[in-house]
């Protein structure tokens, strides 16, 4: 236990003394949760769009209005001709091109119906995607209007209609940043507890100082303890920094208790020092060791639910983020943050994280009582 | 009970590919300096590995202390001190905090050992508030030493300890492990300088994992099994690669200043011998050729073996 204090004093007093580290460790969260979720936003606005209007006729105005005050869209071309709309298509001016067919207001009102043409530039599949249900719902948002205003009141519609009303839940306002926040942090963790943890202990090896000390009556166990607690502790201070931000920057109060996201954060970082501690093994300088990390970060990033849902992936990619530890928090992270959700709501993660710990940490001793 | 012993030991890397110590048995003596003498990838710091019990044997004993290496790994570590050949300490943290820590890994304190030091640590209690990895090559071999001390270990293992250091701070270097030998200490070290061999009690000349000679320096020297001439002459690149041509001779290398030419003990006087390879190089066009009998040194002990182990 003495010898304990000496390393970690040892530990933190290096931690303190790299300047680099500490940038690492206090500056890097900040920013990333300051810049982050401010741009990496989903929501998308300022989509091009050109109207070609061959009716202009007092319709197709308010119709164009109506578009434009959306304020998703931004008119860029407004003529007559759809070759100069697509023009603008391929000089990636535009994004969305609408044609208005000449007679428009007329047949609308003889014929009772009328064809549209959107077409939309789908290099950008997202903005493709949602740009068109925008303008789809704002026509069809129009269509209601004018047959409201044309068509003698009834008691009864003459065609049954379903209206949908939604109301979003624990996000009302669909804050993007609600939903980013928790997810985040818990990236942030995973830096500091997988990697940080993983270069620090193949620096000893790379620089010999690993040599010095296994020549030491020192245990195995006391030496690795050494050097995982004082990331699982710097992890804990860069978590509770973190919440702060999210309070003070974004207002997300966690609605669940902040006791059970500490002891989450706490499992969590064990579990990932575990992994750190693993590629250290398989790693004898610090530039394999990033490598390796670097694969599995990106994998964990892009398949943890942080970006895309998990929900909306397909099956054989969902069995892979069920290995995937940061899936586990990020989900619970979002429910006990948003949700308020308890622990008996958490349970199931809460147990996979810790065997996930455990099968992590135990693999790692084994294999770096193998290789020393 | 010797401090030391090592009975066939081999090491192989690679599966077996590598064959690093090649049946290797010596044992060294209470308070004796004993040095492993060779080039590089001799397998001196697998055998220093094996001792310090960092690495396993693949077939042999050794045991330190009395210990064996591999069973009683746990019990050797406590008492031996072991210096690797790469500096191996903090380089962020300054001298004394290393020398705490290392103190403080073995429970106790410079205080405790502070007699032992003494004399290695004055010369850097001025820096002690230095990082280690701001110090001078002669310094950090001190502060190494000092670490691999700090605990009293009754043996001290030092792999190329004087690699890299300065002339002047080699030699303080080699006075401070005499008097550290007179203290009780067995010492193991390894040099790939073959001048620094007389500061040994014993050594071993070490060559593609194998011992090729062991003794006291000076026994060695006096088996040395040739003649020995020391040659010098215009145009020293050229006339060595002449005398190589030269049948007579089983040697000839360059050797400081001058070449040193080795010829078989076979009856002939050294006059004749010397008449001989004047007057081969004077056929070739050498004027103002010296060349004397000399004594030989362990470097010239050392590829008088290496020459019989590739020919026998």
């Amino acid at each position: 236990m003495r010898t304990l204090m000496f390393l970690l004093r040892k530990e933190f007093r290096q931690i303190f003394r790299d300047p680099g580290m500490l940038r690492i460790i206090l500056i890097m969260p900040v920013i990333q949760l300051l810049v982050l979720p401010r741009a990496a936003d989903y929501e998308i606005k300022n989509i091009n769009i050109a109207i070609e209007d061959y009716d202009h006729s007092v319709v197709s105005q308010q119709l164009t209005n109506k578009i434009i005050s959306s304020g998703y869209f931004k008119l860029v071309g407004y003529h007559n001709d759809y070759n100069k709309g697509y023009e603008l298509i391929e000089r990636d001016k535009a994004d969305i091109v609408l044609e208005i067919p000449v007679d428009f207001e007329q047949k609308l009102i003889r014929n009772n119906s009328q064809d549209l043409l959107v077409a939309v530039n789908a290099i950008n599949g997202t903005k493709a995607i949602i740009g068109n249900g925008y303008l789809s719902s704002i026509l069809m948002d129009y269509n209601k209007e004018i047959r409201m205003k044309w068509l003698p009141p009834t008691r009864f519609n003459e065609l049954p209609t379903i209206d949908i009303v939604s109301s979003n839940w624990y996000n009302p306002n669909l804050v993007y940043a609600v939903f980013m926040v928790p997810g985040i942090l818990v990236l942030l963790l995973t830096l500091i507890g997988g990697n940080l943890s993983a270069f620090n202990i193949v620096k000893e090896k790379e620089i010999g100082t690993i040599e010095q000390i296994n020549v030491t009556p020192i245990k195995k166990h006391i030496f690795i303890m050494g050097k995982l607690i004082p990331f699982i502790i710097m992890g804990l201070v860069v978590f509770t920094l973190g919440m702060i931000i999210a309070v003070v920057v974004y207002g997300i109060i966690p609605v669940g208790s902040m006791l059970l996201l500490y002891l989450f954060a706490l499992v969590y970082l064990v579990t990932l020092v575990g992994f750190g501690l693993l590629i250290s093994t398989y790693s004898e300088t610090q530039v394999q060791a990033q490598s390796l990390t670097f694969f599995f970060l990106i994998i964990f990033n892009l398949m943890s639910g942080l970006f895309t849902s998990i929900d909306s992936m397909p099956h054989w990619a969902q069995i892979i983020t069920r290995f995937i530890p940061l899936s586990y928090f990020i989900e619970v992270m979002r429910m006990i943050v948003l949700k308020g959700s308890h622990f008996h709501d958490v349970a199931y993660q809460f147990t996979i994280l810790i065997i996930m710990g455990l099968v992590l940490n135990t693999w790692a001793i084994i294999n770096y009582r193998k290789t020393t | 009970m010797n401090p030391i012993t090592l009975q066939n030991i081999t090491k192989t890397y690679e599966k077996g590919k590598v064959l690093a110590v090649d049946d290797v048995s010596f044992s060294v003596n209470d308070s004796e300096m004993f040095g492993l003498i060779g080039p590089d990838g001799a397998g001196k710091t697998s055998i220093f590995r094996i001792l310090t019990t960092l690495l396993l044997p693949d077939k042999g004993t050794a045991s330190v202390c009395g210990k064996d290496v591999v069973k009683d790994y746990k019990a050797i570590r406590g008492m031996v001190g072991y210096m690797p050949g790469r500096f191996s300490l903090y380089q962020d943290l300054s001298v004394e905090e290393n020398l705490n820590f290392f103190a403080s890994l073995f429970n106790t304190s410079i205080k405790q050992n502070y007699e032992l030091i003494k004399d290695i640590y004055v010369q850097l209690e001025p820096f002690k508030d230095r990082r280690a990895g701001k110090l001078s090559g002669g310094m950090k071999q001190k502060l190494a030493l000092c670490c691999a001390l700090i605990h009293k270990p009754s043996v001290l293992f030092l792999d190329e300890p004087t690699t890299g250091v300065d002339a002047v701070s080699r030699f303080e270097f080699w006075e401070m492990l005499k008097r550290l030998k007179k203290q009780g200490i067995t010492i193991l070290v390894s040099t790939a300088y073959m001048d620094e061999v007389e500061h040994c009690d014993r050594i071993a000349l070490m060559q593609n994992g194998k011992i090729l000679s062991m003794d006291t320096p000076d026994k060695i020297i006096k088996s040395y099994s040739e003649k020995l001439f020391e040659l010098k002459g215009d145009n020293k690149h050229k006339l060595l690669k002449d005398t190589m041509t030269y049948s007579d001779a089983v040697g000839s290398y360059a050797s400081g200043e001058s070449i040193h030419v080795s010829f078989k003990k076979n009856g002939k006087s050294d006059a004749d011998i010397i008449n001989g390879l004047k007057g081969f190089l004077e056929s070739k066009g050498y004027q103002h050729i010296e060349i004397v009998p000399t004594v030989p040194n362990i470097e010239d002990c050392f590829l008088s073996l290496t020459k019989t182990e590739i020919h026998g």
